[in-house]
Parts: structure tokens; sequence; C-alpha cells
């Protein structure tokens, strides 16, 4: 018997020399990276000297000092108390706050229509896929900000002006911009906004329990029914329990313009339909091409397990749809969020413009500029982690 | 016993399947909801037609006549302000007498655009064509030279300076954007940093700052006495501002390519650069050329926003030929939808050919 002898352990195999001449991908990289970075601060150093030197030579005083002091503009739309006293923090809140405003609606109403347009491409009707067709390929094919111009115009200057304005029951539509109906704000309503709020929230845990206990037993629970009565059951509780007010203030005519209820102003319906007709236009491609991009065979094996056309749909189609969407839905709402800032133009009080009416005012652009773009990169951070958190939790779920 | 073999009845013919009617049948009126639909859409489109019609026709005024627009005001179109201000709003304030030269070299700059978005002429002639273009562009528009008059920048105007801000910021940020692409995807951090820092920042902003930073804030980063053109500060701001976006594109395409490429390269005894000349970005790019028009027509349209930073771009233009004019002013509106359609057809135009190149490329993968 013999015992095959053990060959002896190889040594450690000896340490890589990490080479730093430029005959080595090591060693270039290392140089590579520092030149890189050496010239970038020397850009910025030299850019920042120079611009000191220009500001103390040009007199052009700097720091962000003014902020405290009063913007003494008059502001025309305004979600806080403002007034000419102001200081230019709250000139600027304002302007932010109009900006999510504008962000928001639009972002809203633009997947609304974007979404039927694109699933309208889908339709039988002939008329109607044509219809949405054209309609896609005009709205982007035309500047937004000519778009805009051409909206502002027809909301200052083609409207009637508010003695003739047109009326549909207590909505009115003129120059003066759209007057509607707005409840009288008591506790109930604010009960109600609870309530409401409440009940969103009560149908998103429901639908995640009935959609666990779907995949536990195959039993299904009326999510959309439930989720309805809670939402309006709570908001109507709410309303109750705060003694159910029922006071509503309506516009009427008025001598110089249409007074009480609530109002947008020409500039903000200008700049709203601006940014919802363009932005639909591109969504409705990335929902056409979302759903084309489900293959045929997905409609039919849906169809062969017994589906019908709006389970197949909601069950089968969209959820894969969805992961080709998402992403190019998101830089979407960016675009829109970003686009609003030609409020500029047509006089909708939003960040830039109160940031540009600072700058010929101060002369400070450096301060008023990085306030801007301060918050547009905050808002395009914020957007995209979200959108990102939704993209996930859309995605295919891999071993 | 015996079966006798007896035929069933024959099924009755299919109902029509080709010819108007039954085109007619299968899109429009295939079941009731469908039906109901074309009734209303088709009423509808009807309706805003013949309103429309009205308004562009019938009661529009077609000459220059300010009298008879002003008689037809609110219920017929003045295209007469197109006439009258026509020329000016698509060539902006440059000088009357030497319109001929913005034309020849638009058609120029146009013409060779053209020629490279055509498969065919893709080859090492391409390069020394472009440079003699942008150097008879600016001697064309610039002048001073050979016995033409000298245009300074601040009079180029209209649908020429329009063409020429896309083209050349377009032609300097696809070279940037490439370089951009390859560092983001480089595996030394530094380098990797500063370019996804670079894309970043610029996309998380709006045009319209970067354009108030090229017009404001550019002027203060020079070194004493020197003093840019705003032209060439804009052209830089654009430049600057679409090269981070393409640079998205293209690394999409780099990202779409197995890796098995750069690997084959390697054993190959390629180096970096070599790999990526010769082989990665002709692959790559040729799978964005449709993205990269999109972003083509992006630009194109967004030039219009130079206007806030008052240079006389087509958008531009029409503001100027208008707002000082207080007869022709009341008819703004028809002036914009004239160039709606100037900007329509270009985009229209670009969009198609980006179509074209997809499904070109769709075809050239099919085996």
């Amino acid at each position: 018997m013999s015992h095959s002898p053990m060959i002896e352990a190889r040594p450690l195999p000896a340490r890589k020399k990490r080479s730093m001449s430029w005959n080595s991908r090591e060693g270039r990289s290392v140089i590579y990276q520092v030149v890189a970075i050496a010239s970038v601060v020397a850009l910025i150093w030299l850019l920042v000297r120079n611009t000191l030197r220009n500001m103390r030579e040009r007199g052009i005083q700097s720091g962000y000092d003014f902020m405290g002091e009063p913007f003494g503009f008059d502001v025309s739309e305004t979600m806080i108390p403002y007034d000419v006293m102001s200081t230019y923090w709250t000139a600027f809140s304002i302007g932010m706050l109009n900006t999510l405003k504008v962000a928001v609606i639009g972002i809203v109403l633009a997947t609304i229509l974007g979404t039927l347009l694109g699933v309208g491409r889908f339709s039988p009707n002939f008329l109607l896929r044509k219809i949405c067709y054209g309609y896609v390929e005009f709205f982007r094919n035309v500047p937004i900000y000519l778009q805009l111009l051409i909206w502002y115009i027809v909301f200052t200057e083609v409207l009637p002006s508010f003695e003739n304005a047109w009326q549909v029951g207590h909505f009115y539509l003129s120059k003066g911009g759209f007057s509607f109906p707005w409840p009288i704000w008591q506790l109930g309503q604010t009960l109600a906004l609870i309530g409401l709020l409440l009940g969103v929230a009560g149908s998103y845990v429901y639908a995640r329990k009935a959609s666990k206990h779907f995949d536990l037993t195959g039993q299904q629970r009326p999510v959309l029914l439930v989720s309805l009565a809670l939402i309006v059951g709570l908001a109507v509780l709410g309303w109750l329990a705060g003694g159910a007010p029922t006071g509503w203030s309506l516009p009427v005519k008025g001598d110089f313009q249409i007074e009480e209820g609530a109002a947008f102003s020409p500039e903000f319906l200008a700049l709203l339909l601006g940014l919802v007709l363009y932005t639909a236009s591109f969504i409705a491609e990335i929902v056409r091409s979302g759903i084309s991009s489900v293959s045929l065979g997905q409609h039919e094996a849906a169809a062969s397990l017994g589906l019908g056309k709006r389970q197949a749909m909601r069950l089968v189609v969209l959820p894969q749809a969805l992961r080709v969407i998402i992403p190019p839905l998101t830089s979407q709402y960016l675009n829109l969020t970003k686009n609003s800032s030609l409020a500029v133009a047509i006089g909708y009080p939003d960040l830039v413009s109160i940031a540009n009416t600072t700058l010929n005012q101060t002369g400070r652009a450096i301060e008023a500029l990085s306030i801007v773009m301060l918050v547009y990169l905050t808002l395009s951070l914020v957007t995209s982690a979200l959108m990102n958190w939704f993209n996930a939790s859309a995605a295919i779920q891999e071993r | 016993m015996q079966q006798i073999y007896q035929p069933i009845e024959a099924r009755p013919m299919p109902g029509l399947s080709v010819g108007a009617l039954a085109w007619l049948k299968t899109n429009l009126f295939s079941s009731t909801s469908n039906s109901i639909k074309t009734l209303i859409v088709a009423g509808l489109a009807l309706w805003a037609i013949f309103g429309a019609a009205g308004w562009v026709v019938t009661n529009a005024v077609f000459g220059a006549n300010l009298e008879a627009c002003n008689s037809v005001r609110g219920i017929g179109a003045c295209w007469g302000v197109v006439a009258e201000k026509g020329r000016l709003i698509v060539m902006g304030r440059y000088p009357d007498t030497e319109h001929w030269r913005p034309v020849i070299a638009t058609a120029l700059m146009l013409g060779v655009v053209g020629i490279s978005c055509m498969p065919r002429f893709w080859n090492r002639l391409l390069g020394p064509i472009w440079l003699a273009m942008l150097v008879l562009y600016f001697l064309l528009m610039k002048g001073g030279v050979l016995g033409l008059t000298a245009v300074p920048t601040d009079q180029w105007g209209g649908l020429p300076l329009t063409v020429m801000l896309t083209v050349i910021s377009m032609t300097m940020a696809f070279p940037l954007s490439i370089f951009v692409a390859l560092g983001r995807r480089s595996n030394m951090p530094a380098i990797k940093t500063l370019c996804t820092l670079y894309v970043e920042l610029i996309r998380g902003v709006p045009l319209i700052t970067v354009l108030f930073m090229a017009s404001f804030m550019l002027p203060l980063f020079m070194p004493d006495g020197v003093s840019i053109d705003v032209l060439i500060r804009v052209v830089v701001g654009i430049t600057l501002f679409s090269a981070a976006y393409m640079a998205e594109v293209v690394r999409g395409g780099l990202q779409a390519l197995p890796k098995g490429q750069t690997e084959a390269a390697a054993t190959l005894g390629l180096t970096y650069w070599q790999t990526q000349r010769k082989i990665v970005l002709p692959q790559a790019l040729s799978m964005v050329v449709p993205s990269l028009m999109n972003t083509f027509i992006g630009m194109f349209k967004d030039t219009s926003l130079v206007t806030i930073v008052s240079l006389y771009e087509l958008t531009g233009a029409l503001a100027l030929a208008l707002n000082a004019d207080a007869d022709w002013r009341p008819f703004k509106l028809e002036a914009y939808f004239f160039i709606t359609l100037i900007y329509f057809v270009f985009c229209f135009a670009m969009s198609r050919y980006s179509l074209w190149v997809e499904k070109r490329t769709a075809v050239s993968k099919v085996r």
C-alpha cells in the first residue's frame, strides 16, 4: 500500500506590484484621473477668481442678504399671504408653490389625456385611431414655447371680456380667467378632506391585504367597491361630523370683474393647457409603445386561460407594459416640470419669473439663478427617486 | 347495413371582406358601440372643420390689406399679416438687401445636413465637406470679405438663426456627448463621477436657466477685457445642455451592446480607443440614430427659447416684427400659426426620417 504523497501547497501568489508607470493600465488610469480632477479644479478656481475680480471691478455686490429685504413687486397669484412689504424669501416661496401647483395638476391631467390618446391608437374605430395619431403628430412637432404663446393670446385676447363671459351654470370663462363655485371653507370641509385621505390610506392597506389573500387562496375580494365605500364613506362622515356645512361661494359678475367663487387666472390656464396638451402627446407615444411591446402571445395566452378582455388588460398586459412605460414617463414628468419655467414668457409668477424679477432688480444673477437651479435639482431628484421606487415595484421579479 | 354518405349543407358565403363597404364595416361600423363612436366623432370633426373653415378660409383676408383685415376681425383670419411681415419674420433683422446671403448659406447648411442623413454618403469625405460648409456659411453670413458687407451677429435672425443654432450646437454636442457617455461607463471612479455629475446636473435644470446663465453669468466668468459675443455664449449654453441629453442616448446604445464585443476586441489585442472606435461606437451609434434624431428635433424646437435672452430667431423675429407695429399687432395669432406651420414642417420631416432609419435598422436585423 502506498500513500500518494501530498504535494506541497503552492506558495502564496506574489503580491501584485502596483506599477505607477505609464506602461501599466493602473498607472495610466491613476494619471488620467489626477489630470481630470486637477483640470476641473483649476477651471473652477479660474472661473471663481475671474468672477470675484469682475464683481469687484463692476461694483456688484454678492451674498444672499437681500433675501430678507422686501420684494416690493406685486405678485398676481399667491398661495400664501403676501403684501408689498413681504420679503424675497416669501416671493421665492410663492414662486416655488406656483411652479409645484402647475406641475402637479399638469402631470395628473397630462397622464390621463396621454393614456387615453395612447390607448386610442389601438381602437377598432378608424376615425378615433387617426384622430389620436394626428393629435400626437401635431402637438409634439410644435415648440412648447410657441404653443404657450398661442394659448396666452387665446386666453387674454380671443376670449370675450368679462361682461360677455361664456357661462355654463355657475362656471364663467372670459379674459379674466375661469371662475367656478367653491365651498366656503369650514370645519366640515377640513374634516371631509381628512376623511378622504384616511379613506385613501385605508383602501391602500385593504388592497395590499386582498392581493396577499389572493396569492394564498386564489379568492378575489371586491377591492374597487370597498375602496370606493371607504373613501366616500369617510369623507361624508367627516363632513357630517363637522356639522354638514353647505355654503358655496358662487361667482357673480361684478362691475370690473367676475367676483366671488374661486378662479384660475388666464396665465395659469394658458400655461396649464399648453403643458398638458404638449406633454400628453409624448405620453401617448410612450403608452402606445408600451402596449405594443407586449407580444400578441400574451393576449392569446390570457384569452386561453379564460380571462376576459378587461381582465387580460389589467392582469396580464398592463403590468408588463408598465415596465416599458415607467422610465420614459418619469422623464416626461420631469420635462413638464422643467417646461413650466417658460411661465416667465407669459407672466405667470413661477419660480423663474420671480428669479428673473429679482435678477433685474438686484443684479445678483448668481444668487438668483443658484436658488432656481437648486430647487429644480431637488424637484428632479425627488421625482426620479419616487418614480424609481414605483418602477422597482413594477419591475420583473427575477430569481 | 350500409350507410350512405350524406354531405351536410355548405355554410353560407362569408360576408364581404374586400371593397369599400367591407372596409367601412370593419373599420367604422363593426359593432353597435363602434358605430355610435363613429357617428359622434365624425359629427364633432365635421362641426370643428366647418367652424374652423369659416375663420381660416371663407372669411379670411389673404392680401396685405389692413382695412380689410380690420373689418373681418373676430370672424376671419388675416393672413395678410404673413404677406406683409412674412419676410421680416423669416429673416429677422438681417439687412433687407442682403437676404440672398442667409438664404444661400442656410440652403447650403441644410443640404449638407441632408447629405449626412443618407447612408450612401457616410464615408471619409463627410468631415471635409462639413468643414468647408461651415467656413462658407460663416463667410457668407458675416461678410466683411470679398466685397460682402459685414453683418454683425446681433443682426442675424429668423429661420436661418434657428437652423444655425440647432445645427452648430448639435454638431459640437455630438462628439462631446460620446466622450461623456464613455466616461460615464469608464471604470475610473473619478472620471465616472465627473461625467455623472455633469449629466445629472444639466438634466436636472430647465434649458432656460442654462440660457440665463450663458447670458448673465458667462460674462462674469471671463478674464479682464475678454467679452464674448452673445450668440457664441448661447451656442455654448445649448451645446452643453444638449450634450448631456445626447450622452444619455449614446450611453443607452453602449449598454445595449453585448459584452462579448469588447471581449472579442480585447482578445484581438485592440487597445481601449481602438476598441471604441472600430468595434463599439459604430454598432452603438447606429442603434441610437432614431433617439439622436429625437434629441435633434427637441433641440430644434427648444431654440425658440433663445428669444428670452434676446436673440431673434424665428419666434423672436415674430415678436420683433409685430410688437412695434400697432397696426398689425392685433393679428399676432395668425403670424403664430404661420411659424407653427414652419416648425411643424421641419420637425415632421425629421421625425419621418427617424422612422425610416428605425425601419431600416429593423430590416438589417432580420436574417
